[in-house]
């Protein structure tokens, strides 16, 4: 019996690869909140964003696996060799900041989900960097990445729970083909978070850096790209069921924000008293699991796209700034959770935010890159993938300038 | 000392002034034509108007700071030399491999220097620069005055690569030919650290390396690629020359790798390789078996032998002296009898018979035994070779530590 069970499990470790690792990523603590507080706030209002977002997802992390397949090189590798030195360094010190903000997001992550457990911050969070940086430089990260996956089982909660609190499924399934589009600050932001969550301006660089590291050549490409695309759809089925579950426990009830983290648990409310459990259990893996991705992927794409040493197989003489640049990261990133009465929610949403801003001129550079021929040769992008990203740039830098403006309007 | 040297960055840009001191344009490339000389500064491409015009090093009288002054107004328009290697296009942000540092490099700047030929001066590249202060420099290129710069990047340490040492990957062989670009430099590198270098060059460059160096030192660097990375590499070289270098490996690496590559490569190569070859029959053994795992490169005597028979065989395979440690004893059917330990030979007069310096106890392992079993053995007898014997107890190869320490690794 547990010898079936564990041939079954490395069967089904053996086709995980880097696509899948990613959609599972994409729903970290960043991406659990901004969708729970859009479902309790917007009620199914937002259901519509998901079906174009899955497509520019699904075409954006296509296009990164295929240049990795294609060119054998990161996407930071690229930038620097086709716009120079100074192109990457502006767009990765950008890079550094927006995914610092996304640390601190999923340390936020960490420290809200426990003190659903009234485990102090002050214990939790410094724990919990600690764990993650001597896990990545001292441990196998390999080994515990399975168990980390293994542990998303928990989302499928989500999908129950959705089903359980009974929501509107007639007004669901209309609002999710129906747009609504409203010059609401907050609508946009929310709007601008959800993008920026589900198609996140690292995971372009992650996802790419690992079907290279992973040795995927155009040859063994089918499979991969059927991977990424199932990636894709299974991080949006789960978003779906997110909002659906807070919508019908929080914004049916009274629409509102959410403040704490015990506030989104109750979109798993129906589940009883056991909700808590597997709320903060899950949001608390989805945070630690992205707080040990993100600041690694995040060194290296900078010292990748700079010429610095990068790898954690390297030793801390032969790749200082590298493993600087990594305990910084975790420092910082963990430190500023730490501040008294730092707003751990709102800090999420804003990272998610300010994925959004950053995303657009991520796609620039790589729908750019993806139709050089002398790099992709047959593998540049079809006429159609190229107007679908560019409509999408348009949008998100016509959202971030129209949510700008509001904002500055309010001041 | 500091006025003889000129950075790329600070070339680029450089106003160029004819006999009456007018300013014709400014440099846009500079190109060593490396069949003549490998350090000169051959030509300079000037940006004049729409146009770009040619300068050749004899045309120059001064060069500084404050710009370039020709002593010939003669000038070309300029149109692509297949001959030329660009500094700007072909070597800024590119990776090359540093041969003393062995590692893999950025190209951040170049640094010249500037010295007196006859009666004028000419640019010889000196040294490729990484590391901060060439960033530094690279980002404030054209920001700043040159003169600043050059003061503000005093404090941060200089990191750079004499060019001498410098090795350029070019995948296009006609190129290669025609820039005089040859691998051979990368042959006093350790086959150990060149397989560390090329896991991290993309596949291209990988393929363009193991294409020209000596298949000798191919086999080795190979040998210690990683397997998966190893199957690429041999796929996309031609077969003929992946046979001879699979040819040159020892015959369980080969028989290793060749059991990596899909089916049809792998019998392509067979086909190409010299039938005595024994890799065909190691080829038969199950991967993670005594056979699978042992190399067909030994010694053995037959039991009556002496002494100075062993020293004559030792003679006779000068090529295997490197990392054996024992001979083995076989009667007149091929069956193993014993082992002697070489240092015994070097305590013992020419006439004693081997048998007497034999082992007390032979160890061996059947050729169906399992991998772990033989692991167990190594450890369990501080063993540093074991032999293998076929079902009829003849020896048919030997298993030596060091493939024992890559299984442990793998795992």
């Amino acid at each position: 019996m547990l010898t079936r069970l564990r041939y079954r499990l490395a069967v089904f470790f053996a086709v995980l690869g880097p696509g899948f690792i990613t959609a599972v990523v994409d729903n970290d603590a960043g991406g659990i909140i901004t969708y729970s507080q859009a479902g309790a706030r917007w009620g199914y209002l937002p259901l519509w964003t998901l079906l174009p977002i899955t497509i520019v997802l699904i075409m954006t992390q296509e296009m990164c696996s295929r240049m990795g397949a294609v060119t054998g090189k990161g996407l930071s590798d690229l930038i620097r060799e086709e716009f120079g030195l100074r192109i990457t360094f502006l767009l990765m010190a950008l890079l550094l900041m927006v995914n610092l903000t996304n640390i601190m997001a999923n340390f936020a992550g960490i420290a809200g989900s426990l003190e659903l457990f009234h485990v102090n911050r002050y214990i939790s969070v410094p724990i919990g960097a600690a764990a993650v940086w001597l896990l990545v430089v001292k441990g196998n990260y390999q080994s515990v990445e399975k168990v980390f996956l293994s542990a998303c089982v928990v989302y499928i909660a989500y999908i129950i729970s959705g089903i359980l609190v009974e929501p509107n499924w007639k007004e669901a399934a209309i609002y999710s083909l129906k747009p609504t589009l409203m010059l609401n600050g907050e609508y946009i932001a929310m709007l601008i978070g959800m993008v920026g969550t589900t198609i996140a301006p690292w995971m372009q660089f992650y996802l790419q850096a690992a079907v290279v590291e992973k040795g995927i050549t155009t040859k063994d490409y089918a499979a991969s790209r059927i991977e990424v695309i199932v990636g894709c759809i299974m991080t949006s089925v789960i978003a779906f069921f997110i909002i659906v579950a807070c919508a019908g426990a929080i914004w049916k009830v009274a629409p509102r924000d959410i403040q704490t983290a015990t506030d989104a648990a109750q979109g798993l409310k129906p589940f009883g008293q056991y909700t808590f459990l597997l709320f903060s259990a899950g949001l608390f893996n989805a945070s630690l699991f992205a707080a040990c991705i993100l600041p690694l992927s995040t060194a290296y794409s900078v010292c990748e796209g700079l010429g610095f040493e990068s790898g954690v197989n390297k030793r801390f003489r032969e790749a200082p700034i590298f493993y600087w640049l990594y305990t910084l990261l975790i420092v910082v990133g963990a430190g500023f959770v730490l501040i008294p009465s730092f707003p751990l929610i709102r800090m999420i949403l804003v990272s998610q935010v300010i994925n959004g801003i950053l995303l657009p001129i991520v796609l620039i550079f790589m729908v750019l890159l993806v139709n050089k021929r002398e790099l992709m040769k047959n593998w540049v992008n079809p006429w159609v993938y190229n107007m679908v990203v560019w409509i999408t740039v348009v949008v998100m830098i016509g959202m971030s300038l129209a949510f700008a403006g509001i904002s500055l309007r309010g001041f | 000392m500091a006025e003889t040297l000129l950075f790329l960055t600070e070339l680029l840009g450089l106003p160029v002034y004819d006999l009456k001191g007018r300013r014709i344009g400014r440099i846009r490339d500079s190109a060593i034509v490396p069949l003549i000389d490998p350090f000169r500064v051959d030509r300079f491409l000037v940006g004049a108007g729409a146009t770009w015009l040619t300068v050749r090093h004899d045309q120059i009288q001064s060069i500084s700071l404050e710009g370039i002054r020709l002593s010939d107004e003669l000038l070309t328009p300029y149109h692509d030399d297949e001959y030329m290697l660009r500094i700007a296009r072909d070597l800024l942000d590119q990776q090359i491999i540093d041969v003393n540092g062995r590692k893999v490099v950025r190209v951040n700047d170049v640094t010249f220097e500037v010295r007196g030929e006859h009666d004028h001066e000419i640019l010889r590249v000196l040294e490729v620069d990484v590391g901060i202060r060439s960033i530094f420099r690279r980002v404030f290129q054209g920001a700043l005055p040159r003169t600043w710069i050059r003061r503000l990047q005093r404090p941060i340490p200089p990191k750079s690569i004499r060019w001498e040492f410098c090795n350029i990957v070019e995948p296009d062989p006609q190129r290669r030919l025609r820039l005089n670009i040859s691998h051979a430099k990368l042959e006093q590198i350790h086959p150990a650290d060149l397989a560390e270098i090329v896991e991290e060059l993309s596949p291209e460059s990988r393929e363009a390396i193991f294409e020209t160096i000596d298949n000798e030192y191919a086999a080795e660097a190979l040998s210690e690629v990683d397997p998966k990375m190893q199957a690429s590499i041999l796929e996309s070289l031609e077969t003929e020359k992946a046979a001879d270098i699979i040819e040159e490996m020892s015959p369980n690496e080969a028989a290793d790798a060749l059991a990596e590559l899909e089916e049809e490569t792998s019998k392509e190569i067979l086909e190409e390789m010299e039938p005595e070859s024994e890799v065909r029959e190691l080829l038969e053994f199950k991967e993670n078996t005594a056979g699978g795992m042992m190399n067909t490169e030994y010694i053995a005597l037959s039991e009556n032998s002496r002494v100075a028979d062993a020293l004559i065989a030792l003679k006779g395979n000068q090529d295997q002296l490197e990392g054996l440690n024992t001979l083995f004893l076989i009667d007149a059917d091929g069956v193993l009898t014993g082992g002697v330990s070489i240092a015994r030979l070097f305590v013992a007069s020419e006439s004693t018979p081997l048998k007497s310096l034999a082992f007390d106890n032979l160890i061996k392992a059947p050729v169906h035994e399992s991998e772990n079993r033989v692991t167990e053995l190594f450890d369990k007898y501080s063993l540093l070779s074991l032999p293998v014997v076929d079902d009829d107890g003849k020896l048919v190869g030997v298993i030596a530590a060091d493939d024992i320490i890559s299984v442990l690794r793998r795992r």
